[in-house]
């Protein structure tokens, strides 16, 4: 075989990088997208999740973390338009008198950052290790992948309280408030990474006999550099979907946690927190505590899942 | 092909041995199971005998081996809480969550296929449209939070089943209680059943959807019709029986998960089952129940694991290739 | 198995567990928050489990349904040599569930035993008390210092039988880290008028009653079941469904619909147990805060400033849903009168006396707070939180499972806490148990103090406290008392919160008496 020229190296580089944007911009998807009512509004909803979260401290009346602005005389007030509501609380207050629609804009703040970074944690291991076994090939890809087969073995929640459990014991006497959010950052983040690995494993196995990588190789650029700049661009597409459909996931497994007494403070609550603070007043008739958070937790989480339904549809042409 | 199973089996044990290890590293971190078991008065002389009477002094790897050895003849030592043997608390909440694990599985596959086929053959009707918002609120929702709205519904509300325990239950032979022959029992299981197997009844319908679809574009259902067999019989007779063997072999991977998700179940039921055993055990750092509960579910998924690979490994000699790679 | 003879193997069961109840058999179903976990009297001292014993067990003294003291195994006392000897006459013709006579060996093996390595009880019977048998039925305990309050805390020292104990390898206590599970942590033998029919931990306990009870039986029920169920909604359904007919506690947010069912209703009054917040006030330097090199804690004026910003009144009315007594004394009313003493809320007050004292600003404190042991414990500490943001004390709130906060904040995990909610309940019903326990000077080797989290330490409450101990006379006892607590809440030693009410749901057909200190007595339950 003939060696390639510089110039038709530098060719081959740039065409293995075929633009993600291109390709998700790819009037195909987006005809699919337009043609979708119930993944428009599920991507209006969770537009409006984010828009929510990230501008809570300007949207909400009061700020539910700052204890000096909630007033206790306040507590447990029904809804406005049920007797004993008050103007001041459109959906009432919970049982420490927080406004709860604050309380939901500023636990939905928590639950998404928490769910968001868990999944980027869990993307950027995965993504790493996955490159990793799959370029390197050899022991290494043998024991990442022993290791993912070990963890496959568990369902992610039962992992996620594991590894909550051991952090919170390390973190022993340190306050859940501080400790909380990071623990479960990664408790998400090593219980979801085994998917992206494999999946990034896979296509890096078949991208790396190309040409191009070939080539790249040939030019005596690093590994690392190979890696990073030439074929994650094109093993990466999956991954998105992923994102998506884990985040619906992870942002339930940190309810969960909530809601079993292991995750967020009812100083600091999340949507979960919310809900395991209401379901105590369930029989008790203070319906409103329990019934938003819960509401905003299921349209979200399932919001995020139809989106992630319809990316997954409009990436795989087998299914159209 | 002996070497392939050997090796298969030699890999699974490596992978117990990895759980074990884990499952121990992790519980000898979580809290001081001494603190546990003390009461306010007792003396600092005391506490430290204690200390050293559970072997908690000695080197990490010398615990570790004493876990192994102990792990291997069924010994998981003594509950910190209960004082009893963790392989009999185990074994005593085994039937509730294993009763409830059964009802949920076999609630899951019969609506999911049913549902399924449906779907599948009235791909554009309302209920099928129905069936879809459905299977998509049951993999959206938290567990936990069906439960609740379950309870709400049913136990509050409309006062018709009970919110939590197993109601009366019978007694079988030494250790086996069953709450499949009284009426409370079966009235006890509705709600939590259904929590737990609604995920899975879910994950079944769309796979029963899918593979049925597929299977009816296949050309051997095509020669059926053409041989002018009557629809109920190529729907039923062929083609749903295709697509009943992918459907059992997931439902049955499916069960590890089955058990291991009724912690959240068992939580908001109160069900006195394994789960509820393990969660306690997480709260009041009982490190005997926590550990042999997580060998417990390894040891489950890494059989059902290998049992479906050895099996895949006999049927298709491509994969028995594939998998000596 | 065949199908056919798994349904006939069914239907026997059922056949089988129709049959178990005999005509005009009265089975009363019980539910608490918490599990039986060992059936030995001696391991773990702690009012539910002490209670549930105490159906099966029985103490030389007892306790009625106001408290007082009466004769129970032993029918009578004389204290002589001014409280320096005690006398015990033992009721004749008892005999154990097994048939067995109680005699004074029983009484003088449970001595030994009680105070053995591995018992939670072992302050029930001064290290030094020398018992010694005059006859089979006579008792003497010399004691090597006065102690005229030396039966306060017998009802719950239980007695247990010799012979039993010691045929079945059960002499020594069980403690509570046995590594293997003993005898008599799984089966009981006592002289109760009920008996231990099954048990099986953390699910279910049937007792049976005792038909060769010596005493006056109060009470209409053949058998109780107990189960715990931790959930709160889930026991209180429970009770709602009829499933159980006694549930402890009810949550208070559910009261009022409880009361509004047709099943069943709550009986509700004060306890006995005071909750209160405490504060590090040894430390040169606290553990957790931003300010260094000093306690703030040890100035008085801080201490007042939280006592002054905590409003008792709305975490009365909000939190506990108007079940709590505020309170101004660490001690129960019912047990020491408080008049004379008062608490205020003042918080533009306590705002002044913090600048004073050199935190215009306030500060930063950690603190650590139980949300499963106390009456919403978790929401007061919130709660408190509050408050004392509102004069510019930022707290890092640390709820946590009991488990957890116990093992940090006792002695036993080194007192690490800097400020944090507990409550007391006196296990003898008397103030200088509470001047004792919490408030006595912190010492190496001695039991004063070991209680007191946060080291409050005055010699003169302490030496007040020791001639408390000892005077026999009331008024004077009285007198010295509040001096005592004169002193403690003139120096702000804690903020005392309130007296938790106790909840109980009851089955409308049940009639019980409710004992203030909690505990759940079904010996004198009657079910129509």
């Amino acid at each position: 075989m003939p060696s390639p020229t510089p110039e038709e190296v530098k060719g081959l580089v740039a065409g293995g990088q075929s633009g993600l944007i291109a390709r998700l911009l790819d009037s195909d998807i987006y005809a699919s997208f337009r043609s979708s009512w119930v993944t428009m509004i599920a991507a209006a909803i969770v537009l409006l999740c984010f828009i929510g979260a990230a501008f809570a401290p300007w949207i909400a009346p009061t700020d539910p973390f700052n204890p000096a602005t909630v007033f206790l005389s306040d507590a447990s007030i029904p809804p406005v338009w049920q007797q004993g509501g008050d103007p001041r609380f459109i959906i009432g207050t919970d049982d420490q008198g927080r406004d709860m629609y604050s309380a939901i804009l500023y636990g939905l703040r928590v639950s998404l950052m928490v769910g968001g970074l868990g999944v980027l944690l869990a993307a950027s291991i995965g993504i790493t290790l996955g490159l990793l076994a799959g370029y390197m090939g050899g022991r290494v890809d043998a024991i990442i992948m022993r290791v993912a087969d070990v963890q496959l073995t568990f369902p992610a929640i039962l992992i996620a309280l594991l590894i909550d459990g051991v952090a919170q014991g390390m973190f022993r006497g340190m306050s859940r408030e501080t400790t909380a959010i990071p623990v479960l950052v990664i408790s998400i983040g090593l219980s979801f990474w085994v998917q992206y690995a494999r999946t990034i494993r896979g296509s890096t196995m078949v991208e790396k006999n190309k040409d191009y990588v070939a080539a790249a190789r040939l030019v005596g650029l690093p590994t690392p550099i190979i890696m990073i700049r030439h074929v994650l661009p094109n093993v990466i597409g999956p991954v998105l979907v992923i994102l998506t459909i884990n985040l619906g996931l992870a942002i339930i497994t940190e309810a969960t946690l909530s809601f079993l007494g292991v995750g967020l403070p009812p100083t600091q609550p999340s949507l979960g927190t919310l809900i395991s603070i209401g379901n105590k007043y369930l029989f008790s008739g203070d319906w409103w505590i329990v019934a938003f958070p819960g509401a905003t937790l299921a349209i979200l989480v399932l919001a995020v899942n139809l989106l992630g339904d319809w990316l997954r549809d409009a990436l795989n042409p087998k299914l159209r | 092909m002996l070497a392939f199973v050997i090796r298969r089996i030699l890999q699974s044990i490596a992978v117990m041995v990895s759980v074990a290890l884990i499952a121990f590293i992790m519980f000898r971190f979580v809290g001081d199971p001494v603190n546990q078991m003390v009461g306010v008065d007792t003396p600092q002389a005391e506490v430290e005998r204690l200390r050293a009477s559970l072997g908690l002094n000695d080197p990490t790897l010398v615990q570790f081996g004493r876990f192994l050895w102990n792990a291997l003849h069924f010994n998981f030592g003594v509950s910190y809480q209960f004082r009893l043997p963790v392989t009999q608390l185990l074994a005593e909440r085994a039937p509730a969550t294993l009763e409830l694990a059964f009802t949920a599985a076999l609630f899951a596959l019969l609506v999911g296929v049913v549902m399924g086929v449906y779907c599948a053959l009235r791909r554009d009707s309302w209920l099928a449209r129905v069936f879809q918002a459905v299977s998509l609120i049951g993999v959206s929702l938290p567990t936990f939070l069906i439960g609740i709205l379950l309870i709400y519904l049913f136990a509050v509300i409309l006062g018709w089943l009970p919110s939590n325990g197993r109601g009366e239950v019978v007694k079988f032979g030494n250790w086996w209680t069953t709450g499949f022959l009284t009426l409370s029992g079966l009235k006890a299981l509705v709600l939590p059943a259904i929590t737990l197997g609604l995920f899975q009844m879910t994950l079944i319908m769309r796979l029963v959807r899918a593979e049925m679809m597929e299977v009816m574009r296949t050309d051997y259902i095509k020669f059926a019709k053409a041989r002018g067999l009557r629809t109920r019989a190529i729907h039923f007779g062929h083609a749903l029986k295709n697509t009943l063997i992918p459907v059992i072999t997931i439902a049955g991977l499916q069960l590890g998960s089955i058990i291991a998700f009724a912690i959240i179940t068992e939580t908001v039921f109160n069900w006195p089952g394994m789960g509820l055993l393990f969660l306690k055990a997480v709260q009041n750092v009982d490190i005997p129940i926590m550990a042999a509960y997580l060998m417990l579910i390894g040891f489950l998924f890494v059989t059902i694991n290998l049992l479906v690979d050895l099996a895949y490994g006999f049927v298709d000699p491509r994969l028995r290739v594939a998998m000596r790679t | 198995m065949s199908f056919r003879k798994w349904l006939l193997a069914a239907g026997t069961a059922l056949a089988l567990q129709m049959a178990v109840s005999p005509a005009g058999a009265v089975t009363l179903r019980y539910a608490n928050q918490g599990d039986l976990k060992s059936l030995d009297p001696y391991t773990l001292n702690e009012t539910t489990t002490n209670a549930h014993l105490g159906h099966v067990y029985e103490g030389l003294t007892s306790r009625g349904k106001d408290l007082a003291i009466g004769p129970g195994l032993a029918e009578r006392w004389e204290i002589m040599d001014g409280a320096k000897k005690w006398r015990f006459h033992l009721r004749k013709g008892v005999k154990f569930h097994n048939g067995e006579d109680f005699t004074a060996d029983d009484v003088i093996f449970s001595a030994d035993r009680v105070r053995a390595q591995g018992s939670n009880f072992q302050t029930r019977v001064p290290k030094g008390a020398k018992f010694t048998k005059i006859d089979s039925h006579t008792i003497d305990v010399e004691l090597e210092s006065p102690n005229p309050i030396l039966i306060a805390q017998w009802d719950t020292w239980y007695i247990v039988s010799k012979k039993w104990a010691e045929a079945n390898n059960s002499a020594a206590p069980t403690p509570a880290a046995a590594t293997t599970p003993s005898f008599i942590a799984l089966n009981a033998n006592g002289t109760g008028p009920f008996r231990i029919e099954s048990h099986q931990p953390g699910v279910r306990t049937v007792f049976k009653a005792n038909a060769n009870w010596w005493g006056k039986k109060e009470h209409n029920l053949t058998e109780i079941i107990f189960t715990p169920i931790p959930n709160d909604a889930t026991r209180v359904a429970a009770l709602l469904s009829g499933e159980v007919d006694v549930i402890e506690p009810v949550p208070i947010q559910d009261i009022p619909r409880v009361n509004s069912s047709d099943k069943a209703k709550v009986l509700a009054g004060p306890e006995l147990r005071t909750i209160f917040l405490g504060y590090d006030q040894i430390r040169d330097e606290l553990l957790e805060s931003n300010v260094k090199g000093k306690n703030p804690f040890k100035d008085v004026r801080v201490r007042e400033a939280f006592n002054l910003a905590v409003d008792k009144e709305t975490i009365k009315a909000r939190v506990m849903r108007g079940l709590a007594t505020p309170s101004p004394l660490m001690i129960a009313p019912e047990l020491f009168p408080q008049a004379g003493f008062s608490s205020k809320f003042d918080p533009e007050r306590a705002k002044k006396l913090l600048a004073d004292a050199g935190y215009p600003n306030g500060f930063e404190v950690g603190m650590d707070c139980p949300n499963d042991r106390y009456v919403n414990d978790g929401q007061i500490c919130q709660a408190v939180v509050g408050m004392l943001a509102r004069i510019g004390v930022k707290v890092n709130l640390n709820a946590q499972p009991k488990a957890q906060y116990f093992a940090k904040v006792l002695k036993s995990g080194g007192y690490k806490t800097s400020f944090y909610l507990l409550g007391w309940t006196p296990g003898t019903f008397d103030s200088h148990n509470v001047l004792f326990d919490i408030h006595g000077c912190r010492a190496d080797g001695s039991p004063r103090g070991e209680s007191n989290l946060g080291g409050y330490c005055n010699k003169e409450v302490d030496a007040l406290t020791d001639k408390i101990l000892v005077e026999s006379d009331t008024a004077k006892r009285n007198a010295m008392i509040k001096q005592a607590f004169e002193i403690t809440t003139k120096e702000f030693a804690y903020v005392p919160l309130h007296q938790q009410a106790l909840a109980w749901g009851v089955a409308k057909n049940v009639e019980l008496n409710q004992r203030a200190d909690n505990s759940v007595l079904l010996y004198w339950a009657n079910k129509k």
